[in-house]
């Protein structure tokens, strides 16, 4: 089922996401992102700082391969999302990138559990490292949660009887299991207030650290900067906002 | 599969739209069931009332009013035949066995027929089977004894010896009743499925007996009355041929033939059309049920097609419910892509929830028809004689249930293409 040539990275070279001269529109719209050069090294952990409207869910949106760009590249583990078809490029996404949104991005009606797992449900490489790591993707659902702090007893209840601060952690749970090479989180924090915030950042470090990897982080919280290897913005790294339209 | 739980699961989250889709669709689906189903059996009993009868004979009428009155106790006939045309009938060379029957009086809604001893001898029914008597014997030289269908028996509580009166006439309520002359329950007949569970048979003597004293279609008062201890006398008396011939009724309603050949039916046919002695009609009873058939062939039809719509409308409030989901679900849509659900996946998702749906809409139908059955049998049988047995679906109702199961599908067809776009648009997160 898997094409050899979308799952497999080509031979790694750093850095881990690389983003070269990419430009993109919507239809009939000016041009929402121009970015001449973006990196993010393996292991490492970045804050970009996106206030609303500065195209950061686009960014998003083309980083994990649902839109594509209109010109420039966008670099996975080396490989160039846009020479990947759309199905491709799904897949690729799901085999190598966890993702951490705002509250709300667990389905409700299933249990915990199932919301963990279901990353391997639909990607069998991340299947396959959760078998190699823990034994089986049950265990390293189950492991992962308790890591995170959500006791046993919580992983078979449905997912919306869970405070926000928890299935917080269980959509970090969900994006790390597997062991994806980047976690892209947007404003995961957002609904959290500020203890349980830099609680959640420390147990989000940890378990990337653990897991090997890279963490691209998207806030308009600038407080939370200064926990991260390395710092930008947004507004600064696209050149289409900083050149007002005439 | 991964999706299928997803997609009860979510299914479960919205169980109330869910279950009423699912019981608008199995009330449909036990309504086509149940038409299919009354028509089948209809047209099954239908045709296997009479069989192995190969002319049936009565005065010039409509054929299907002959075959309505002789064979389905429908209706009345409009004129008798003579007893002597019945004696050359039966002289006949080609005749091979004829059963007179008499038609006229009823017993509690229930048709009086009055008839030989060949009748049960003769008639057939279904696939040429004969009446079987469950209980008892048929009646003998006794001219008030009754044989009773099983369905008479059965719903008046009838047993063997007890007496019963019978009344002039055919209508439930009758003012004019045959109460100086009862009779006795000598015979039950077993169950058969046709008319002659809802009869009650008596001999030509008897027949003629109740109405001996009668005159100017009115009972005699008062010393020309004859009492039943008197009509036995006069059947007894077989030595003395004035009394016996007293009993020898002057008219019939009608005759079934069996001919020595089947060859010689349409021969016969002709030759009873053209008698001179009186206006006879005699009709093949196959040829007269077909034409029955094919008169209320289009009101079945029409009833079929109505359910088929009705169907339809099930499964088009299932896509309405399924579409107006949609809308409020982009944010589950969202979140399965960004965990690796591709486009199709979520195509397939709501492919499944219609298939689902409409898979569960029928075996609640299936359940409901069965039920109905269960509970219905009976009345049906009493009221309208239709037995409805609890049987498997048949070939044809399965193909029926297929055929919703693919409506089904493709109406899923609409919401998956349309969940197919919007992910394509709303991408991995959905701020709502």
């Amino acid at each position: 089922m898997s094409d050899p040539v979308a799952s497999h990275p080509a031979p790694l070279q750093s850095p881990l996401l690389e983003i070269d001269d990419l430009g993109f529109a919507w239809p009939g719209q000016s041009e929402l992102l121009d970015i001449p050069h973006f990196a993010l090294e393996v292991g490492e952990r970045v804050f970009l700082k996106g206030p609303s409207g500065s195209g950061k869910t686009t960014l998003l949106g083309l980083l994990g391969g649902v839109q594509k760009a209109d010109r420039g590249r966008v670099r996975l583990l080396g490989r160039d999302l846009g020479d990947l078809s759309a199905a491709a490029r799904d897949r690729y996404r799901v085999d190598h990138s966890g993702y951490i949104f705002q509250q709300f991005n667990l389905l409700p009606f299933l249990a915990v559990r199932e919301n963990v797992e279901m990353p391997c449900r639909f990607s069998s490489v991340r299947a396959q490292r959760a078998r190699q790591r823990h034994g089986s993707v049950e265990q390293a659902a189950t492991l992962l949660l308790e890591r995170l702090g959500l006791d046993p007893d919580l992983h078979q209840r449905r997912a919306d009887s869970l405070s926000i601060g928890q299935q917080q952690r269980v959509a970090a749970a969900r994006a790390l299991i597997g062991q994806p090479e980047l976690v892209i989180a947007d404003e995961p924090t957002s609904s959290l207030d500020a203890d349980s915030r830099e609680a959640f950042l420390a147990l989000l470090f940890e378990e990337c650290r653990d897991a090997g990897a890279s963490l691209l982080f998207v806030s308009h919280d600038q407080s939370l900067a200064g926990l991260f290897d390395r710092s930008l913005d947004l507004n600064q790294l696209n050149r289409a906002l900083r050149t007002p339209q005439v | 599969m991964h999706l299928l739980r997803i997609a009860l699961a979510s299914l479960a989250n919205r169980r109330f739209i869910a279950l009423l889709t699912v019981v608008a669709i199995g009330l449909s689906v036990c309504l086509l069931l149940a038409v299919e189903r009354i028509r089948s059996e209809a047209r099954a009993s239908f045709a296997s009332t009479v069989s192995g009868t190969d002319l049936i004979v009565g005065a010039r009428t409509g054929s299907l009013n002959l075959l309505l009155y002789s064979v389905f106790r429908i209706g009345n006939a409009t004129n008798n035949i003579r007893w002597e045309s019945y004696e050359a009938l039966a002289r006949h060379p080609q005749v091979k066995w004829s059963v007179p029957i008499s038609l006229g009086d009823s017993h509690r809604g229930y048709r009086v027929m009055g008839t030989s001893e060949g009748y049960f001898e003769h008639y057939r029914y279904g696939r040429k089977q004969s009446l079987r008597l469950s209980e008892g014997r048929v009646f003998a030289s006794d001219p008030f004894e009754v044989v009773l269908g099983a369905e008479v028996a059965r719903a008046l509580g009838y047993h063997l010896d007890q007496e019963l009166v019978l009344a002039h006439g055919v209508a439930r309520v009758s003012l004019v009743k045959h109460d100086d002359k009862p009779f006795r329950v000598v015979g039950i007949l077993a169950r058969t499925g046709t008319p002659v569970d809802r009869t009650l048979h008596i001999s030509l003597a008897g027949m003629e007996a109740l109405h001996i004293d009668w005159q100017n279609g009115m009972p005699a008062r008062g010393a020309a009355r004859i009492d039943a201890e008197r009509v036995r006398e006069m059947a007894a008396c077989s030595e003395d041929q004035l009394c016996a011939q007293a009993l020898q009724p002057k008219a019939i309603t009608a005759v079934l033939l069996g001919l020595n050949s089947r060859v010689a039916t349409f021969g016969l046919q002709r030759e009873i059309n053209q008698y001179r002695g009186e206006p006879l009609l005699a009709i093949l009873p196959g040829v007269a049920l077909q034409e029955l058939w094919s008169l209320m062939g289009v009101a079945e039809k029409a009833l079929l097609l109505v359910s088929l719509f009705v169907v339809l409308t099930g499964l088009v409030g299932m896509l309405t419910a399924i579409l107006a989901s949609l809308n409020e679900r982009r944010r589950e849509m969202a979140i399965l892509r960004s965990v690796g659900a591709r486009p199709w996946h979520l195509a397939l998702l709501l492919l499944l929830e219609a298939l689902l749906l409409t898979l569960a809409g029928i075996l609640l139908g299936l359940t409901l028809l069965y039920l109905g059955i269960a509970i219905g049998q009976d009345p049906l049988q009493a009221e309208y004689g239709l037995y409805l047995p609890l049987r498997i679906p048949s070939s044809y109702e399965l193909t029926l249930l297929g055929g919703i199961l693919c409506a089904g599908l493709t109406m899923g067809l609409v919401p998956a293409w349309r969940a197919y776009r919007q992910s394509l648009a709303d991408g991995l997160s959905i701020r709502l």
